[in-house]
C-alpha cells in the first residue's frame, strides 16, 4: 500500500521545473572566469621572473629572455645568497640574518602576545577607573607615524645604554605591536559571556587564576591571529631593524637590502632573486598554512559567538 | 530571629541612573525567595550585589547573620547558577565542578568525595569525562547547579536559570529544581521574568519594577490580593480583566463603570471602608468569571456576545466586552463557544479586586 501510494504521488507530477535547479555555465560566467585567471596570471608574473631568473647562470640572464625557463638549471645562486654572498666586507650570505630574524621574531612574538592578552583581559573584564580612557589613548597610538617616535626612542635607549641591543629591538616590537593586539585581544574577551568571568570569581579563582586557567585557554584563535600578524610584521619589519638591532644583530630583510645594495662588480641578479625569494619564505610559509586559522580567527574576533 | 539574607537599605546607581532605590529585604534560613519582574527592573542587579559580584552603594547585606557587603563573593558563602550555565569551555565536567575547590586549595580525597555527592544529587555521573560542549543545555544547566552545590553553601543563587531552555525542559527542571530545595533546604534566590517559574517554586516572591519591590508575599496572596494595579496586572495569564469606573462607599459600596453598570461589592474584604466617590478600577481574573446557569448565582451577571475563541487544550479562552470594556474569560475545553453567540456570564466581585484609580493601589 505504501509503495502504491509512493508510485501514484511522483506520478503526480506535472510538466516543467521539478527538483533541483540545474547548474548551468553561461557566456557571462565563462568571461567572469577568463577574467580571473587572466587576473591571477598577471600578478604571479613577478613571482614568475624571480624564480626563473633565480635559477639561471649569469650569461643566460644577460641573453634577457626574461620570462624564459632556464636552459641550463643551476641551483648555484640559491647557495651562494644563503652562505657566502658578500654584504660589504663579510661574506657569509644570508645565514646570519636568517637566524637573527628567528630569533627577534620568536622572542618579540610571544613577548608582545603575552602582554597583549593580558591588557585585553584587563580592559574586558576589570572594568576600573580610567580603563576606558587607558584603552583611547593605546588605540591612538596605532595612529602615530613611526618616524615621531623613533628619534626619542634612540635617545631613551642611549640614556639607559641599550640602543643598537637585542632587547632594544624587542621592546620596539613590542610597543608599536601593543595597540593593535591589546584591540584584537580586547575585543575577542569582550566577546566572552561576562558570566564565565563572574562564576569564576565566585568559585574563588583571582585575577590571575582567571586568566591563566580560564581565558587564556579560552583564546587560542585569537592567539593564533596575533602570532600570524606579529610574525609577518616582525619579520618583515626593516626601519626597526637597521635602526635598534646593533651590528650584531642584523634581521634578514636589512641584510638582503645590504647584499642587493653591494656595488662592486657585477650585479648577480640571480642572487639577488635568490636572497628575495628567500627572504620572503617565512612570511609566506605563515600564510599559506595558517590563511584558513587567520581568517576563522578574524571572524571569531570580529562576531559573537 | 536570624535571617539567612538580609538586605538593609539598599541602593545601587550607576551614574545618575537609580538601578535599585533604598531596598529592604530579609530572607529567613531555608526560604525560597523569587525576585520576579520584567527585564530591566533590577533584580539580576539585585541578585549580583547579593553575590559580590557588583558594589552598592550605600545600604548593607548581611549573610548568615555576617556583614558581607565589602567581601569578596568567594567569602559570602554563595554558589550562583547563571542563565548562559557559564561553564569553563575547555575543562571537563568534572574539573568544572572541582574548579572552585581546587582554587580554594582543598585535599584532592574530599574534592572527589563533593563532586561525586553532586553528580550523584544531579543524576550527572556519566557525563563528568564530557566537554560542555558535548552537554545538552539540559545536562549544562545540571552541571552549572552541581558547580554551586559543591562549594557547600548556604544559599543558592539563581540569575535567570532556565530561561535558555526549551519549554518542555523548563518545566522538567523547574519539578527538579524543586526537588532539589525540598532535599538540601538552602536559601535559595532565584531571579526570574516567567510567572509561572515564580508560583510554582516561591515560598515568597518579590515583584520588582524600577529598582523598588512592589509586593513581597506568598505566591497565593500575590495571586489573589495584588497590593497594586501594576502587580495585578504582571501577575496571571491571560491578565487579569480591567474595568475603569468609580467606587461609590456607603453600607454597601458599589462599583459604577464608565458606561454606567452597576456592580455591588459583595462581601470585597475592603482595606479601608471606602467613603464617597473614587475613580476606580475593578479587575477580574478571567478564570474567575463563571458562564451558563452557574452565573445566574453571581452577585453580578450580563449577556454577552463572543468576539474571539481561543482554544488552548486545557481550557478555551474567550474574548467578550463587559460594561464597555474588553473582556476575556476561561470556560472548560468540553463546553463548546462559537464567534457571535450569546452567552451569560457572571463574576463575584469579593474575589476580584479594587484599586484606586490615582494611586493605583488596592483598596
Amino acid at each position: 500500500m505504501t509503495t502504491e501510494a509512493l508510485s501514484a504521488s511522483s506520478s503526480r507530477l506535472l510538466e516543467g521545473p521539478h527538483g533541483a535547479k540545474p547548474k548551468k555555465l553561461t557566456i557571462s560566467r565563462i568571461g567572469v572566469y577568463a577574467f580571473l585567471v587572466l587576473a591571477a596570471l598577471f600578478f604571479l608574473m613577478p613571482l614568475w621572473v624571480m624564480v626563473v631568473t633565480s635559477l639561471k647562470g649569469m650569461p643566460e640572464i644577460q641573453m634577457r629572455n626574461l620570462f624564459a625557463w632556464p636552459s641550463e638549471l643551476t641551483f648555484e645562486p640559491w647557495i651562494k645568497a644563503w652562505d657566502t654572498a658578500c654584504t660589504g666586507r663579510d661574506c657569509n650570505g644570508l645565514k646570519p640574518g636568517f637566524w637573527n630574524s628567528v630569533k627577534i621574531t620568536a622572542v618579540g612574538t610571544v613577548f608582545s602576545i603575552v602582554i597583549a592578552a593580558m591588557n585585553g583581559y584587563a580592559l574586558s573584564f576589570w572594568r576600573y577607573k580610567g580603563a576606558n580612557i587607558l584603552f583611547g589613548l593605546l588605540l591612538f597610538g596605532a595612529f602615530v607615524p613611526y618616524q615621531v617616535v623613533i628619534y626619542p626612542l634612540i635617545l631613551a635607549f642611549r640614556q639607559v645604554g641599550l640602543f643598537g641591543t637585542f632587547p632594544a629591538i624587542i621592546i620596539v616590537h613590542t610597543i608599536f605591536g601593543m595597540p593593535i593586539l591589546t584591540l584584537l585581544f580586547r575585543n575577542f574577551f569582550v566577546s566572552l559571556p561576562p558570566e564565565l568571568f563572574k562564576a569564576a570569581r565566585v568559585d574563588g579563582a583571582g585575577f590571575w587564576q582567571i586568566f591563566f586557567q580560564i581565558m587564556l585557554p579560552m583564546s587560542v584563535p585569537i592567539a593564533i591571529v596575533a602570532v600570524i600578524l606579529q610574525v609577518t610584521g616582525i619579520w618583515n619589519d626593516f626601519l626597526f631593524g637597521t635602526v635598534f638591532a646593533g651590528r650584531e644583530n642584523m634581521p634578514m630583510t636589512v641584510q638582503l637590502n645590504n647584499i642587493v645594495q653591494t656595488t662592486t662588480g657585477v650585479r648577480e641578479y640571480n642572487v639577488h632573486m635568490a636572497a628575495t625569494i628567500l627572504t620572503a619564505a617565512v612570511p609566506l610559509a605563515v600564510y599559506f598554512i595558517s590563511g584558513k586559522w587567520f581568517v576563522r580567527g578574524i571572524a571569531a574576533g570580529a562576531v559573537k559567538g | 530571629m536570624q535571617h539567612s539574607v538580609s538586605i538593609r537599605d539598599l541602593s545601587l546607581n550607576f551614574g545618575n541612573v537609580k538601578v535599585l532605590q533604598h531596598l529592604d529585604l530579609d530572607i529567613a534560613q531555608g526560604e525560597f525567595i523569587v525576585l520576579l519582574g520584567p527585564s530591566g527592573c533590577g533584580k539580576s542587579t539585585l541578585l549580583n550585589c547579593i553575590a559580590g559580584l557588583l558594589d552598592v552603594s550605600e545600604g548593607q547585606i548581611f549573610i548568615g547573620g555576617k556583614n558581607v557587603t565589602w567581601e569578596e563573593p568567594k567569602d559570602r558563602g554563595i554558589g550562583m547558577v547563571f542563565q548562559s550555565y557559564a561553564l569553563y569551555p575547555q575543562m571537563t565536567v568534572e574539573r568544572n565542578l572541582s574548579f572552585g575547590l581546587r582554587v580554594a586549595g582543598m585535599k584532592k580525597d574530599e574534592i572527589d568525595k563533593r563532586v561525586q555527592r553532586a553528580s550523584e544529587i544531579l543524576q550527572i555521573g556519566p557525563l563528568l569525562q564530557r566537554k560542555p560542549v558535548e552537554l545538552s543545555g539540559g545536562q549544562r544547566q545540571r552541571v552549572a547547579i552541581g558547580r554551586a552545590l559543591v562549594r557547600d553553601v548556604d544559599v543558592f543563587l539563581f540569575d535567570e536559570p532556565l530561561s535558555n531552555l526549551d519549554a518542555k525542559l523548563r518545566s522538567d527542571l523547574r519539578v527538579e529544581i524543586k526537588r532539589l530545595h525540598q532535599r538540601l533546604k538552602n536559601t535559595m534566590i532565584y531571579v526570574t521574568h516567567d510567572q509561572i517559574e515564580a508560583l510554582t517554586l516561591a515560598d515568597r516572591i518579590a515583584i520588582m519594577k524600577n529598582g523598588v519591590i512592589q509586593q513581597l508575599s506568598d505566591p497565593h496572596t500575590i495571586y489573589n490580593k495584588p497590593v497594586n494595579l501594576y502587580v495585578a496586572g504582571f501577575i496571571g495569564s491571560p491578565s487579569m480583566n480591567f474595568l475603569q469606573g468609580q467606587l461609590h462607599g456607603g453600607a454597601q459600596p458599589t462599583f459604577v463603570a464608565d458606561d454606567g453598570t452597576s456592580i455591588t461589592t459583595g462581601k470585597y474584604d475592603f482595606a479601608v471602608a471606602p467613603a464617597g466617590v473614587t475613580k476606580a478600577v475593578l479587575g477580574v481574573r478571567p478564570e474567575h468569571i463563571v458562564i451558563g446557569e452557574a452565573a445566574r448565582s453571581m452577585p453580578f451577571s450580563a449577556e454577552v456576545e463572543i468576539e474571539i475563541v481561543e482554544p488552548m487544550g486545557s481550557d478555551t479562552l474567550a474574548w467578550t466586552k463587559i460594561a464597555g470594556h474588553q473582556v476575556t474569560f476561561r470556560a472548560d475545553s468540553d463546553v463548546h463557544l462559537e464567534v457571535g453567540q450569546k452567552l451569560l456570564v457572571g463574576f463575584d466581585p469579593a474575589r476580584g479586586s479594587i484599586f484606586n484609580s490615582e494611586t493605583t493601589n488596592r483598596l
